[in-house]
């Protein structure tokens, strides 16, 4: 049991951790296409980007926590 | 704390108990409930943090005239740079209310942060209680900036937008959840992103113990060498998300129709 217990903390913080990469690379794409096109609105531009990539890290962030408190309970 | 004072095998390493470093220097009191004010490292280090902010902001702000010297120099961009792009935009000609705020909160996660990057210390900002802290006074800062604005009713009013009645519960629902889920955010993003790094350095080191050859100790030490400059970058940007995110809610919370 303890074997399958940290095997889902581990699959848990991978899917995390794709699953963020995925939504802040699309935020990043997104972001620098907007001031390729828009050199002078790059400030805005930048300060709506980290604002969105820190919420999806938020997100994520507490999967992985969630993932250590499972590997923490059977190590611990 | 659910993560704190685990039982401790000394056969495995439990790294959040390492992280934690819930070991008392100097043992003050316990209040009810379980809550400890003991002296801990993480506490000297927030007290050492605070004594360099002082020493280093005052001097700097007893400097006269405009052409800045020394450590003004470091710091002055940072303090126009928070002003300038996270002040103004957020409350527009009453951001010299709110910038010494931003300010405050900005320098002394950065400092605890930093602190916490010499070899020996401990990263304050890495222990949950501490961001808890933070991110307790970040809430009672956007609340009182809202009430301030806009007079307490009529910031109760906006707590729900304009809606049709029918939505209106649904929606009373999910902005109360997200009043508590902002400063909940605030205070495990800035945990995590200071553990993380540390974990990461650990875990390559651990390589070394456990493929025992030289050839992994140098891979080791390279890559966890690479890490720490990663993290010299996620002290700052960490400190920057921590406020921004707040004067972006404290911002909302001023001005609630748009």
């Amino acid at each position: 049991m303890e074997g399958l217990a940290m095997m889902g903390a581990g699959i848990g913080a991978g899917i995390a951790t794709l699953g963020a990469g995925l939504g802040i690379g699309k935020i990043a794409a997104g972001a620098v296409e907007s001031i390729a096109r828009q050199p002078e609105a790059a400030g805005d531009i930048r300060g709506s980007m980290i604002l969105t990539a820190a919420l999806i890290e938020g997100v994520a962030l507490f999967a992985c926590a969630i993932c250590f408190m499972i590997q923490s309970k059977f190590a611990g | 704390m659910i993560l704190a004072g685990a039982t401790h095998d000394p056969d495995r390493i439990d790294i959040l108990h390492h992280l934690m470093d819930s070991e008392a220097y100097y043992h003050v009191a316990t209040l009810p409930g379980g809550i400890s004010l003991d002296i801990t490292r993480h506490v000297v280090l927030m007290w050492i943090a605070s004594l360099l902010m002082i020493i280093v902001m005052s001097s700097i702000a007893r400097q006269k005239g405009l052409v800045p010297r020394g450590a003004r120099n470091l710091i002055e961009p940072v303090l126009f740079f928070i002003r300038d792009e996270l002040a103004i935009p957020n409350f527009h000609d009453k951001a010299n209310r709110y910038v010494p705020f931003l300010w405050t909160i900005f320098f002394f996660i950065l400092f605890c942060n930093l602190l916490g990057l010499i070899p020996g210390s401990a990263t304050a900002t890495g222990n949950l209680s501490v961001t808890a802290g933070l991110a307790l006074v970040a809430f009672a800062a956007i609340h009182i900036t809202g009430v301030r604005e806009n007079g307490l009713l009529h910031y109760l009013g906006s707590i729900v937008p304009p809606v049709p009645w029918w939505l209106w519960p649904l929606l009373l629902v999910v902005e109360i959840v997200g009043i508590f889920a902002k400063p909940f955010a605030l205070a495990v993003r800035l945990w995590a992103n200071m553990n993380g790094g540390h974990i990461v350095i650990m875990v390559m080191m651990g390589f070394i113990f456990l493929f025992k050859s030289w050839l992994a100790a140098g891979i080791s030490v390279a890559a966890a060498t690479a890490i720490y400059m990663l993290e010299l970058f996620v002290a700052l940007l960490q400190a920057y998300v921590f406020t921004f995110l707040t004067a972006v809610f404290m911002g909302m919370a001023a001005h609630p129709d748009h």
